[in-house]
């Protein structure tokens, strides 16, 4: 195997308490930490580790996002991606254009594999791996806990509701990492440095000949109902008593 | 809250400095705040968080890049002193000591001495610390009495240092000998030297410490200890003393930053605690006095910050900032104290066991005011400039 494409995107990081904007139409952005959604840094170590183990030998960041992107593609170049590139678009666009950007990069960079997040945290749409799978007429294993590459063929233990299943399927392939597959490794302080000499392309929508779908509308944000506070029981019949007075068990 | 502004705060550093940052935060979420109370009760040097250091990079953190280094500024290197401090204070050591000793080289160094030494000191592969304390002999530094005594081809060193950092896993130290010990000032007989260990150069015992516990302070015992002459610091006698103090401004912004983080962290265990334990039907955040606590130690945490900031600023303009970074660390270290105690009574009967964090800290805190120069003597510092400054 040759190339890998591992998709980055900047979304708010996972410690930040998340505010929705007074007039609904959003989540407060300004001045909030953004990461690398932490089911791409699963996506990219997987990759990190297919190439040790001498199994690929290029390894592509690809994010599609605003310039201000480009530090998270930093962060993935310090933790091992060989370069990077930025589809720059300024608007928040939805899965099914992001699926198409990432197949226009695929067109000319020609990866056996691509991995992404299973979803990103911020919409946790689930969506731009499965698409970009069918657009490139390609197959996908969602929800990847275990992968295995063997010649042309991968192995994918995939979570399920039921638990896990295991499947094979044949490269090129795009896969989407769940939270078990590994864990990321941290960022050592040279690699930062070394990161900058790395090369990192910038491109555009337009550039690619993608134009940005309006299927999707958020119509309105809001946070979610603060949950009521929870009550300690001394012991199992005060929780049955508990139970009966609000009418769950008879 | 501040608390976050701390770590965060990408204003004057850059996206590198960011990135190095959130990397840290990662680490000492991930590596270091699940161990620190095992590995702290049971006094044990934590041999893997030192390998992790070694990749990380901070055995280099300020070594120029041109030895192999990082190279970053005082005051990213004291943000990543804060952040792993706000959580445990002791493993800063482990490499801020070493990097005293790096400095010293680096600073007075000659130039073969660097090439040498510093590529080595920066992957962590040779780690050690600085040398100067004997057992009678601490603020009145020029009254040591190790002996470096010249030979036909070097030295041989006689003497015994004390409390001396990393003295059991380190292996190469900076040394304040006097080579001659009747030179008038008495600081124009004092020269430094690299040492190593060897036969001759052994460790005498472990100090049992009531804090900063897992880092090793030791006694060092010199024995007729013989060292080549290239290992005498900058190749000429007499300047040791000047190599010793000349690295305090950073030493004590390092130790400044080790009070904010220790400040800082006190308070955030002291808040989470307050918000959850509830007396008289209502979360102890809400009474009064403990509000007042409160209060009281988030803006000691950011006053502290601030000098340091302030300090460390000044020092990467390359202005002279022993004042200010004598302040810095001044009031930094009293912060340490005084939040940690404010943790303890806020913690209440709690604060007393050992399944909680704070009472390391209460430990971990009056370190800070005793090492890299008493602040007793960091006041007469201080006043002594203030007069110089301001002649009447
Ligand atoms: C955990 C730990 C780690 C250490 N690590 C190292 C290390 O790595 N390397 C190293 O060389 N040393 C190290 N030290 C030693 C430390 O630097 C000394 O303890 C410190 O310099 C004070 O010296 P002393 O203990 O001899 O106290 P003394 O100098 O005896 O001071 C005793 C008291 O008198 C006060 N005092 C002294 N002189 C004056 C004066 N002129 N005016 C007013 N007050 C005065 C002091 O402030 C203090 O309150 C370490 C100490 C500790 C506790």
């Amino acid at each position: 195997m040759q190339k890998i494409i591992v998709g980055i995107k900047r979304v708010v990081d996972y410690n930040v308490r998340v505010r929705v904007k007074p007039d609904g139409s959003g989540v407060a952005l300004d001045g909030v930490k953004m990461s690398v959604n932490p089911f791409d840094e699963i996506a990219l170590e997987e990759a990190l580790r297919i190439k040790e183990r001498g199994e690929a030998t290029e390894i592509i960041a690809v994010s599609i996002g605003p310039d201000d992107a480009q530090q998270q593609l930093r962060t993935a170049l310090a933790m091992g991606a060989d370069r990077a590139i930025l589809v720059k678009t300024d608007q928040a666009i939805e899965p099914l254009t992001a699926a198409h950007a990432l197949l226009a990069i695929i067109k000319t960079e020609q990866p056996d594999l691509v991995i992404v997040g299973k979803q990103a945290i911020d919409d946790d749409a689930a969506q731009t791996g499965p698409m970009l799978a069918a657009l490139w007429g390609r197959p996908q294993a969602t929800f990847c806990s275990k992968l295995t590459i063997n010649g042309t063929v991968a192995t994918i233990v995939r979570e399920v509701d039921a638990g896990l299943e295991t499947i094979e399927v044949d490269l090129p392939a795009v896969i989407s990492a769940d939270l078990r597959l590994n864990e990321p490794r941290y960022v050592k302080l040279p690699d930062i440095m070394k990161a900058k000499k790395k090369q990192l392309d910038v491109t555009d929508l337009a550039t690619l000949g993608v134009s940005i779908d309006d299927g999707l509308k958020t119509v309105h944000t809001e946070a979610p109902k603060a949950r009521a506070k929870g009550i300690l029981v001394k012991d199992v019949a005060e929780l049955v008593d508990a139970l009966k007075k609000k009418g769950l068990v008879s | 809250m501040s608390l976050h502004t701390t770590q965060t705060s990408q204003t004057s550093s850059s996206e590198d400095d960011a990135a190095m940052l959130d990397s840290i935060e990662r680490w000492v979420e991930k590596e270091v705040r699940p161990i620190a109370r095992k590995f702290d009760q049971a006094d044990e040097y934590p041999l893997d968080l030192v390998e992790q250091m070694k990749e990380l990079g901070l055995f280099g953190a300020t070594i120029g890049q041109q030895y192999g280094g990082l190279g970053l500024s005082a005051i990213t290197y004291a943000r990543i002193v804060q952040i792993i401090s706000a959580v445990w204070m002791a493993p800063t050591g482990i490499f801020n000591s070493h990097l005293i000793l790096a400095q010293a080289v680096e600073r007075n160094g000659t130039e073969a001495q660097k090439q040498y030494w510093l590529p080595r000191f920066a992957t962590g592969e040779l780690r050690g610390g600085l040398a100067l304390t004997e057992p009678d002999a601490g603020t009145d530094l020029q009254s040591i009495r190790t002996l470096a005594t010249a030979t036909k081809d070097g030295y041989v060193i006689n003497g015994t240092k004390t409390w001396i950092s990393n003295g059991i896993y380190g292996t190469c130290f900076a040394v304040l000998t006097k080579t001659d010990p009747k030179a008038q000032p008495r600081h124009a007989g004092m020269s430094m030297f690299i040492c190593e260990k060897a036969p001759g150069f052994t460790v005498g015992r472990k100090i049992k410490k009531m804090g900063y516990r897992s880092i090793d302070s030791a006694e060092l015992v010199f024995d007729n200890f013989p060292i080549s002459a290239d290992r005498l610091i900058g190749g000429a006698e007499g300047h040791g003393f000047h190599h010793a103090v000349g690295g305090l401004e950073l030493g004590r912004i390092n130790v400044a930053a080790r009070g904010v983080g220790l400040a800082t962290g006190a308070l955030r265990e002291a808040l989470r605690y307050a918000q959850n334990r509830s007396t008289f039907g209502k979360p102890i955040a809400q009474h009064q006095a403990i509000q007042l606590k409160l209060a009281d130690m988030a803006t000691r945490a950011e006053a502290a910050r601030l000098l340091v900031e302030q300090a460390a600023l000044k020092y990467d303009a390359g202005q002279r900032c022993d004042l200010e970074a004598g302040m810095a660390k001044l009031f930094a270290s009293e912060a340490a104290v005084e939040n940690s105690m404010e943790a303890m009574r806020i913690f209440g009967g709690y604060s007393y066991s050992v399944d909680f964090e704070i009472e390391r800290f209460y430990r971990d805190a009056p370190l800070m005011c005793i090492g890299e120069g008493t602040n007793e003597m960091q006041r007469i510092i201080i006043a002594k400039q203030l007069v110089a400054r301001n002649p009447a």
